[in-house]
C-alpha cells in the first residue's frame, strides 16, 4: 500500500530529493552553531580561575531545585508560571524535535525505548506541551507587547529597549509549536480522508487536535503540502533558534544549566581575591580584582551568558529603587555586551579596556549594600556581591576610593575603628556608674576571662545611642547567666564592610588582630549583637569558638526557661520585624527572632510585604554610612513607609546600623512621634521579668 | 617636569582627642596617631597628576623629621611619588618656620627642580614656610593654589581669594607654590599600596650632607619661640534655648529684639 503522504524523506519537488535538505539542514546548523559556542567559550578560556566544583551534593540539589523544579520561579507569579509551562514544554519537546531532525533522513525512525506504550504516553505529552507553550507564549507576547510591565523597560542611559528581542523569539517558540503540530496533524488529517485503517489518536482540544480539524478542510495534495513544508519550517527554525540563541538574553536556555549547578552554594562570604592564592601569599598579586573584563572568573562570565533579562534582581534591588546609579540587571546586560562586542563572532577580539570609567561607573559600583535582595531573586544563580567586590577590589587598588570613605578607611587602618576614636575608649560604655553598678562588665584587655565572649563591634562600641544596645545585651546576657567579657581596646572592627569594600589588606590586618585576642581571651564561643560582626565571624574568620547571633541566645533562652517575658509593656502598639541583610539573607535567621518576640504576651506583631528573604536594606551598614551616595530618597524612608502601611507603629530591628538608619529615616519621612524604630535588645530588655 | 613636594608628619585631627599637656609646653602625644599633613597630600596629588599628564617627569617628596617620618613618606610613594628624602639631623629638632625653610632650601639646592609644592600650612597654622622658601630660592612664588594649568615655560595657577573669588595668574618656572585643599581628589593608599613600597630605599640627608651650618637652624638658629599652650577659659555668654520648635524661634526672636537685633 502506498504511504498516505509522501515523507520528507522521499520527497522530491522539482526534481531535487527533500532528503538533502533533511542533511543539509541540521549540518549547516550544527557547524554554525558550533563556530558560534567556539567564540563564546573564547573569553570564559582567559578569564580568571574560579573552583566551582566542591560541594557536589549541594550542586545538584541546587540543579533539582532551581533548574529542573524552578523554584524562584513563582516568586512572581503570572511570569514564573508561564516560564514553569515554557520550560517543561521545553524539556518535553526537546525529545520530539530530536528524533524530528532525524525523521527527515529516515521515516521511520523512533527513538530508542519511544516505540510501544511509552511512545503513545509521551505523543500526547508533547502535544498538550506543545500546545501549553503556544499558549504561554501568547500570553507572554501580550505582555510584553501590549501590557508591558515596568521591570522590563530600559531607561534611556542603558540603551534600546529589549522588547522586540523578546517578542521576536515567542514568536520562532510558537513558530516551532505550530509547524510541529501542522506537520503531524496535516498527516493525521489525510489518514481520516482517505478512511485509513488506523487512525492516530489525537487528544482533542490539543493544538494538534484543533490543526486537524483546520486540516480536514484541505484537498489531499495541499495536504502533502503543508505536510513537507511544516517539517522544514520547523527544520530551519529549529537550527534557527539554535544559532540565535547564544547571540541574546535567550542564551540561557543553553547556559541555565551550568550556572546553577555552578551556582555559588555557601552563604554569607565573599569570593578570595584569587582563587588558588592563600591570603598569606595575597602581596606577590600583581594587581587585585576586576580592572579589565578578562579579570572576572569564567563562572562570573558565564552569569553575563545567562542572564535572562528578566529584572527581578533590579526590581528588588534597594539602591535601584532609590535612584541610586545602580541596577543589577544591567551590570549584567552591560557586561555581556562589553564581551560580544570585544569577543565578536565574525572578525578579531578587541583590545580590552577598563571597565570603570568604561562601562561601570565608580557610584554605580559604589552603591550597592551588598543586601543580596538580587542574588535571593535570581531564578538562574547569578551573582553580584561577588563582582561588586572584585571591582572595588580594583577601585581600591587604582585609589579610586570618595574622599568620603577614605577618612573611614584611614582611621581603621589607624585606630580600628571608622571614627578614629581612640581605642582605649572601646569599652567606656561599660564604665557609665549607674549601668557599671547593675551589670559588671569582664574586660579581656584588663586579664579577665569569661566562658563566652561578646564581641560588641565599633558602632555599639563608640556611638552614642548604640551604647545602649551593647547595655541591653551585657544586661540580657547577665541575666540569663551567661558569664561573658569584652575584649575592649584589643578588638577591633570586625571588618565586614571593609572586606566587601574592596580594602581586602586593611580586612586581613583586622581579621589577624581579632582572631589573634579572641584566641588568647579563652572564650569557648563567641556573641554579638551585630548581624555584620556575626555574618564576618562566623563566615569568613577562621578557627574561632562558635559564633552566636545575640537574637539566637534569647530564643533559645526563652526555651530552656533561663529568660522569662512579662506581658508587653505597650499591647496597643503594632510591632512589625524588620530583618537585618546580615541576619537574614546572609545567615538564614529568621524565625529566632521572630518566636522571641511573639514570646512577650500580649505583643502584637505583622509581617511587612517585603520581609524575610525579600526584606528591604535599610540603607547599608558599615562604611555605607559614611558613602555619599546620589539618590532620590534614602532606602531607610521606603522602609519606614512600608511599615506604615502594614500597620505598624513599631519597628524591630536586630542591628545597630539598621537602627540607625531606621530611626534618620523616621525623621526624614515625618513619621515622629507616629512610628518608632527599636532594637531587639532594647526590646526584650526592658521585657525581662527580673 | 621635576616636582619636589615638602611634606610633613602631623598628628591627625580627626583621629585624636587634642589635650593640651599640663605644663603647656606641647599637646599630649601620648596615644596620638599621625599621618601626613592634609594640604601637603593635595599637593602630591596635584604633583603627580602634572607627571603623570605630561608622561615624563618626578615627583620627589621631602620631609624633615626622624626614622618616624618616613612612614609618610612611603605613603606618598605608595600613592605615585618616585622619590623620597628624609632630612634627619639632631640639630633640625625644633627649629621654627625659618629654620625648616632653610633646611628645605638646602635640600632644594641639592637638586634640580621646575617646581616646588608646599602645603599651605600645617597643623601649626602659620603657614610661613612656602613663603619664606620661595625667598630664600629667590623663586617667584603663589600661596593657596587651587588650580594649576601647565603651559611651555608658564604656569596658570588659580588663587583661591576673599568671599571664594578666584584669581588666575601666569608664573614663571622655576616657582614654589603652596598648595590649598579642594585643588584635586587625592587618591587612596591602601595597605598594599604601602607594603609595595616597603623596601625601597630613601636616602637620609644630614646637616653636613646638605652643608648647613648646624646653628642656623633648630633651636640654636630659633628666633620664634613657642611660650606656652592653654585652652582658653570658657566664656558665660551662651545661654541654651529649650521648648518646642515654636516656642524656641518665639524666644529666640524675643531676645533679638530686646537686645536690638531686631
Amino acid at each position: 500500500m502506498d504511504p498516505i503522504l509522501v515523507s520528507p524523506q522521499s520527497f522530491s519537488v522539482l526534481g531535487i530529493p527533500t532528503v538533502i535538505f533533511s542533511l543539509l539542514i541540521p549540518v549547516i546548523g550544527v557547524a554554525i552553531f558550533t563556530f558560534i559556542m567556539a567564540k563564546r567559550i573564547a573569553p570564559l578560556v582567559k578569564a580568571a580561575p574560579d573552583y566551582r566544583f566542591d560541594n557536589l551534593p549541594n550542586r545538584l540539589f541546587n540543579i533539582l531545585k532551581i533548574w529542573l523544579m524552578q523554584w524562584r520561579q513563582p516568586r512572581y507569579r503570572l511570569a514564573g508560571i508561564l516560564h514553569i509551562v515554557i520550560f517543561i514544554g521545553f524539556l518535553i519537546l526537546s525529545i520530539r524535535s530530536t528524533s524530528l531532525v532525524v525523521i527527515g533522513l529516515s521515516n521511520d525512525f523512533v527513538l530508542p525505548g519511544f516505540g510501544g506504550c511509552i511512545g503513545d504516553i509521551y505523543n500526547i505529552l508533547k502535544d498538550i506541551a506543545a500546545t501549553g507553550v503556544l499558549i504561554a507564549c501568547i500570553i507572554a507576547a501580550v505582555r510584553r507587547g501590549v501590557y508591558k510591565p515596568a521591570r522590563y523597560s530600559v531607561p534611556e542611559k542603558y540603551g534600546h529597549d529589549h522588547t522586540a528581542e523578546a517578542v521576536f523569539v515567542l514568536g520562532i517558540i510558537s513558530l516551532l509549536m505550530l509547524s510541529e503540530s501542522f506537520f503531524e496533524a496535516s498527516f493525521v488529517a489525510a489518514q481520516v480522508k482517505t478512511g485509513a485503517f488506523e487512525v492516530a489518536h489525537l487528544m482533542p482540544g490539543t493544538l494538534v487536535w484543533f490543526s486537524k480539524l483546520f486540516l480536514l478542510n484541505f484537498s489531499q495534495s495541499s495536504l502533502q503540502t503543508v505536510h513537507i513544508l511544516s517539517y522544514y519550517v520547523h527544520d530551519i527554525t529549529f537550527f534557527f533558534f539554535l544559532c540565535f540563541l547564544p547571540l541574546g538574553k535567550h542564551f540561557h536556555v543553553i547556559t541555565s544549566f551550568f550556572n546553577v549547578l555552578f551556582m555559588r552554594t555557601k552563604k554569607g562570604n565573599i569570593k578570595p581575591v584569587m582563587y588558588g592564592v592563600t591570603d598569606d601569599k595575597l602581596d606577590e598579586l600583581e594587581s587585585f580584582g576586576v580592572k579589565k573584563f578578562e579579570d572576572f572568573t569564567w563562572k562570573h562570565m558565564l552569569d553575563f551568558y545567562t542572564c535572562a533579562d528578566c529584572g527581578r534582581c533590579s526590581d528588588q534591588c534597594p539602591a535601584n529603587a532609590v535612584g541610586r546609579p545602580l541596577s543589577p540587571r544591567f551590570i549584567s546586560i552591560k557586561a555581556r555586551d562589553y564581551c560580544f562586542e570585544h569577543y565578536p563572532i565574525r572578525g578579531s577580539f578587541i583590545k580590552s579596556e577598563p571597565l570603570i570609567g568604561g562601562i561601570f561607573s565608580e557610584d554605580e559600583i559604589w552603591s550597592c549594600t551588598t543586601c543580596g535582595a538580587c542574588e535571593q531573586e535570581c531564578p538562574l544563580g547569578i551573582e553580584y556581591i561577588d563582582k561588586i567586590v572584585d571591582l572595588r577590589r580594583g577601585m581600591v587598588d587604582e585609589g579610586m576610593v570618595p574622599q568620603s570613605l577614605q577618612k573611614p578607611l584611614k582611621a581603621l587602618e589607624k585606630r580600628g575603628n571608622p571614627w578614629g576614636k581612640m581605642e582605649k575608649k572601646r569599652s567606656e560604655w561599660t564604665k557609665d556608674k549607674e549601668f557599671a553598678a547593675e551589670c559588671p562588665v569582664k574586660l579581656v584587655e584588663k586579664g579577665e576571662t569569661a566562658e563566652n565572649l561578646y564581641f560588641v563591634d565599633s558602632i555599639s562600641s563608640y556611638d552614642d545611642r548604640m551604647q545602649d544596645l551593647s547595655k541591653a545585651t551585657a544586661k540580657i546576657l547577665s541575666l540569663a547567666g551567661i558569664d561573658f567579657a569584652i575584649l575592649g581596646k584589643l578588638e577591633k572592627d570586625s571588618g565586614n564592610e571593609v572586606k566587601r569594600f574592596g580594602e581586602e589588606m586593611l580586612y586581613q590586618d583586622l581579621k589577624d588582630q581579632n582572631t589573634t585576642a579572641i584566641i588568647e581571651s579563652g572564650a569557648k564561643k563567641i556573641i554579638t549583637a551585630d548581624p555584620h560582626a556575626f555574618n564576618v565571624l562566623k563566615n569568613e574568620y577562621s578557627g574561632l569558638p562558635e559564633v552566636e547571633h545575640i537574637t539566637q541566645v534569647v530564643a533559645r533562652c526563652i526555651k530552656e526557661g533561663t529568660i522569662k517575658l512579662d506581658t508587653c509593656e505597650d499591647p496597643e502598639k503594632v510591632y512589625t520585624y524588620h530583618d537585618p541583610c546580615y541576619l537574614g539573607r546572609h545567615n538564614n535567621l529568621y524565625e529566632d527572632p521572630r518566636e522571641a518576640l511573639d514570646a512577650i504576651p500580649g505583643l502584637t506583631r505583622v509581617d511587612m510585604e517585603k520581609s524575610r528573604d525579600r526584606s528591604f536594606c535599610c540603607g547599608g551598614g558599615g562604611l555605607m554610612l559614611f558613602y555619599e551616595p546620589e539618590e532620590e530618597t534614602r532606602m531607610g524612608v521606603l522602609r519606614v513607609e512600608m511599615a506604615n502601611e502594614a500597620g505598624a507603629n513599631v519597628i524591630v530591628t536586630a542591628c545597630p546600623f539598621c537602627l540607625v538608619n531606621l530611626e534618620d529615616a523616621i525623621k526624614v519621612a515625618g513619621f515622629e512621634g507616629k512610628i518608632e524604630a527599636i532594637d531587639f535588645v532594647e526590646l526584650i530588655e526592658r521585657h525581662i521579668v527580673r | 617636569m621635576e616636582i619636589l613636594v615638602c611634606v610633613k608628619r602631623v598628628p591627625d585631627t580627626s583621629e585624636n582627642e587634642i589635650e593640651v599637656n599640663s605644663s603647656g609646653s606641647d599637646i599630649e602625644r601620648d596615644d596620638l596617631v599621625y599621618s601626613v599633613n592634609e594640604w601637603d597630600n593635595y599637593a602630591v596629588e596635584e604633583a603627580i597628576q602634572i607627571v603623570e599628564n605630561a608622561g615624563s617627569g618626578s615627583v620627589t617628596v621631602v620631609t624633615i623629621g626622624d626614622d618616624e617620618s618616613e612612614e609618610i613618606l612611603r605613603r606618598e610613594m605608595a600613592m605615585g611619588a618616585n622619590n623620597g628624602l628624609l632630612l634627619s639631623d639632631d640639630a633640625f629638632e625644633n627649629s621654627d618656620g625659618k629654620g625648616i625653610a632653610t633646611i628645605l632650601k638646602a635640600a632644594v639646592d641639592k637638586g634640580n627642580y621646575d617646581l616646588i609644592l608646599t602645603g599651605a600650612q600645617a597643623e601649626g597654622g602659620a603657614a610661613q614656610v612656602g613663603g619664606m622658601l620661595a625667598a630664600m630660592l629667590d623663586l617667584p612664588y603663589a600661596s593657596l593654589v587651587n588650580k594649576i594649568d601647565i603651559g611651555d615655560s608658564k604656569l596658570k595657577v588659580g588663587r583661591e581669594i576673599e568671599g571664594g573669588n578666584q584669581e588666575m595668574n601666569d608664573i614663571s618656572m622655576p616657582c614654589v607654590l603652596s598648595i590649598q585643599t579642594g585643588i584635586n581628589e587625592p587618591r587612596y593608599v591602601g595597605i598594599r599600596g604601602i607594603r609595595k613600597v616597603a623596601s625601597v630605599d630613601i636616602p637620609v640627608m644630614s646637616a653636613s650632607d646638605l652643608g648647613i651650618d648646624a646653628s642656623a637652624v633648630g633651636e640654636a638658629g630659633a628666633k620664634v619661640k613657642r611660650v606656652d599652650y592653654f585652652v582658653p577659659d570658657l566664656g558665660d555668654g551662651a545661654e541654651m534655648l529649650e521648648g518646642s520648635t515654636e516656642e524656641i524661634i518665639g524666644k529666640l526672636i524675643e531676645l533679638l529684639k530686646a537686645n536690638g537685633g531686631l
